[in-house]
C-alpha cells in the first residue's frame, strides 16, 4: 500500500456531525497522475473526504497520508502538507481585498519564502496558462465567476501542489462559464496532476477520471473506471442515483 | 417614500422641491446657523474671556484622547485575537478582561488607576518621595491608561465583530495554501474586517474624546476642569458651561465629518 506510486493514503477515516455519521470507514488511495472523481448525493460525504484529505476537517479516527507523510495537526506538519495539496473551492474563496496578482502571489511569498519578482514571474505564467493574463490588476469582484474560479485554481497550482482537491469548483457557475473552468481542468489531468474531484459533470469524467467512487451515508458503495460505474453499475443505489443525474 | 410622494402631488415642481428639501442635510444647516449665532454672541460678548480661559484645556482633551484612543486601539486587537482564539486559555482571560471592563463604569475605572494603582505601583517599586509625588501629580497618564484600558474592552468587541463577519470560507482558503493561522489573519482576515469596522471603530474615537471630561475626577487639567474653575470662581454657569458645550461640539462635530469620510472612501470602491 505504500509504494512509491502512491499519493494520498486514507485509512478507515470516520467523522461525525452530531447525529450525521458523514463519513463511517472510508479508506482509498490515490495514485500518482491519477484522477479520482467523487460523486454522490449531497449530504453523502464526499465533501467532507475531501476536507479530511488536508485536514479541513479532523478525522474522528483513521490517518490520513500524503506522498509518505502522515497528516497531523500535532506534530506540527500541517501548513507543510496544505501547502503540497491545492485545493478549489465552490465559492472560489478569492481575497478580496487583493488583486488577482496579489491573490496568486501572497501565499508564495509567506509559506513559500519566493522573492516577490520570482512569485509574479510564476503567476504570470500560470495566468497566461488559465486564459486571463489581461485580469491580473483585477480586483476578484470585477471578475466573471468562471474567472475567479481559473484564478483560484491559478492561486493553488502556484504553490506546485502534488495534488489538486476540487470540491464542486462548477456548482457556483453560470451554465456557460462552466466549459471554461473545465477546459483548464482538463488539461491540468493531461499534465498529469493527481486530482481528486468532487463533481457530478459527466463530460469531465469520461474524459478525464481514471477512477468514480459512488459515496453514501458516508460510505463508499462502489468505485471503477467511468465506463464500468456509468454504464454498469452494480448497486441498486447507484442506479437509482446515476438515472436521476443523467436524465 | 419617494415614489409615492410623486404620485400623490399632481405638481411636479412641488415634488421636485419636495424631494430637494428632504435630499439637504436640514440638520447641518441648523448647526451651522446656531453654530454661527453662538460664535457671534461669543466673540463680542462677555463669553470672549471665557472661551479664552477655556480653550487652554483644548489641548489635554485632545492630547488624552488622541493617546488613549491610540493605546486603546493596540490592546483591543490583542484582546479581539484572544476573543476569537481557539487557545482557551487566551479566549477564557480576553472574555474575562471585557467582561470586567465592560461592567465596571469608566469613571470608577480611573479613580481606580489614580488612587489604587499608582500608590500600590509606587509602593510595589519602594519609589522615593520625590518620584511618588511627580508620579501623583501627574494623574494624566494615569487617566490616558485607565480610559484606554477601558475602551480596550470595547473597542475588542468591534473588532471581534469584524472578525467573525468574515466568511469562514476566506480562513480555510487561506490555511490550504498552508498558511500559519497568524499569517491568514494578518494578511488575509483582518484587512478585511478593518475595512468593515472602520466606522464603528471611528464612532468609539468621538466617544472617547467626550469622555475625557470624565479625568477631571482625578484632576486631569482638561476642558472640563477649566471649566469647572472658571465657574466656580465667576458663578457664571451658564455662561461657562455653554462654552464648554461649545467647544466639545467642535472637536466632536470635525471627528464626525472625518469619519463620514473615511467610511465614504472605503464603502465606495472595491469592497
Amino acid at each position: 500500500m505504500d509504494d512509491a506510486n502512491t499519493v494520498i493514503t486514507v485509512n478507515d477515516v470516520c467523522k461525525r456531525f452530531g447525529s450525521l455519521q458523514a463519513l463511517d470507514h472510508v479508506s482509498t488511495t490515490v495514485k500518482r497522475g491519477e484522477v479520482l472523481m467523487i460523486i454522490g448525493p449531497s449530504g453523502s460525504g464526499k465533501s467532507t473526504l475531501l476536507r479530511c484529505i488536508n485536514h479541513l476537517e479532523v478525522p474522528d479516527s483513521g490517518t490520513v497520508t500524503i506522498d509518505g507523510t502522515e497528516v497531523n495537526e500535532r506534530r506540527g506538519n500541517i501548513n507543510r502538507v496544505r501547502a503540497d495539496v491545492g485545493m478549489v473551492f465552490q465559492r472560489f474563496e478569492l481575497f478580496p481585498h487583493l488583486t488577482v496578482l496579489d491573490n496568486i502571489c501572497l501565499a508564495q511569498q509567506q509559506v513559500r519564502r519566493r522573492p516577490r519578482t520570482e512569485a509574479e514571474e510564476h503567476a504570470h505564467s500560470l495566468l497566461e496558462k488559465v486564459g486571463i493574463p489581461e485580469k491580473r490588476l483585477s480586483y476578484p469582484t470585477q471578475l466573471s465567476g468562471g474567472q475567479q474560479q481559473r484564478v483560484a485554481i491559478a492561486r493553488a497550482l502556484a504553490m506546485q501542489p502534488k495534488v489538486m482537491l476540487f470540491d464542486e469548483p462548477t456548482s457556483a457557475l453560470d451554465p456557460e462559464m462552466i466549459k471554461e473552468v473545465l477546459d483548464v481542468m482538463l488539461d491540468l489531468a493531461h499534465e498529469g496532476m493527481t486530482m481528486v474531484v468532487v463533481s457530478h459533470e459527466m463530460g469531465f469524467a469520461r474524459n478525464a477520471a481514471n477512477r468514480v467512487m459512488f459515496m453514501d451515508y458516508g460510505k463508499v458503495v462502489e468505485e471503477g473506471v467511468p465506463e464500468q460505474v456509468f454504464s454498469h453499475p452494480q448497486h441498486d443505489r447507484t442506479k437509482l442515483f446515476l438515472s436521476r443525474i443523467l436524465h | 417614500m419617494g415614489p409615492r410622494a410623486n404620485e400623490l402631488a399632481p405638481a411636479s415642481s412641488a415634488t421636485s422641491s419636495f424631494t430637494m428639501l428632504r435630499r439637504l442635510p436640514i440638520w447641518l444647516v441648523i448647526l451651522v446657523l446656531v453654530g454661527l449665532f453662538v460664535l457671534y454672541s461669543m466673540l463680542t460678548g462677555d463669553y470672549l474671556s471665557t472661551l479664552q480661559f477655556l480653550v487652554i484645556g483644548v489641548r489635554l482633551t485632545v492630547v488624552s484622547a488622541v493617546l488613549s484612543y491610540a493605546l486603546a486601539l493596540a490592546v483591543g486587537l490583542i484582546i479581539a485575537l484572544g476573543r476569537v482564539s481557539r487557545n482557551l486559555l487566551a479566549y477564557n482571560l480576553a472574555t474575562l478582561y471585557v467582561e470586567i471592563m465592560r461592567g465596571v463604569p469608566l469613571l470608577v475605572i480611573l479613580l481606580y488607576a489614580q488612587f489604587v494603582v499608582v500608590p500600590g505601583l509606587s509602593n510595589w517599586l519602594d519609589l522615593n518621595l520625590h518620584t511618588r509625588l511627580l508620579w501623583q501629580r501627574n494623574s494624566a497618564i494615569a487617566g490616558v491608561i485607565g480610559l484606554a484600558l477601558g475602551y480596550a474592552a470595547y473597542l475588542a468587541e468591534v473588532y471581534r465583530a469584524g472578525i467573525e463577519s468574515i466568511e469562514r470560507g476566506q480562513m480555510e482558503a487561506a490555511r490550504s495554501l498552508g498558511m500559519t493561522y497568524g499569517q491568514a489573519m494578518r494578511h488575509v482576515i483582518l484587512p478585511q474586517a478593518l475595512r468593515r469596522v472602520l466606522p464603528a471603530l471611528g464612532n468609539d474615537f468621538i466617544a472617547i474624546m467626550k469622555d475625557t471630561s470624565l479625568l477631571t475626577i482625578i484632576s486631569v487639567s482638561e476642558l472640563t476642569y477649566y471649566a469647572r474653575q472658571e465657574a466656580s470662581r465667576t458663578f457664571q454657569y451658564f455662561r461657562t458651561y455653554n462654552a464648554a458645550a461649545f467647544l466639545y461640539l467642535t472637536l466632536t462635530l470635525l471627528l464626525s465629518l472625518g469619519v463620514r469620510y473615511i467610511e465614504r472612501r472605503t464603502s465606495g470602491g472595491r469592497r
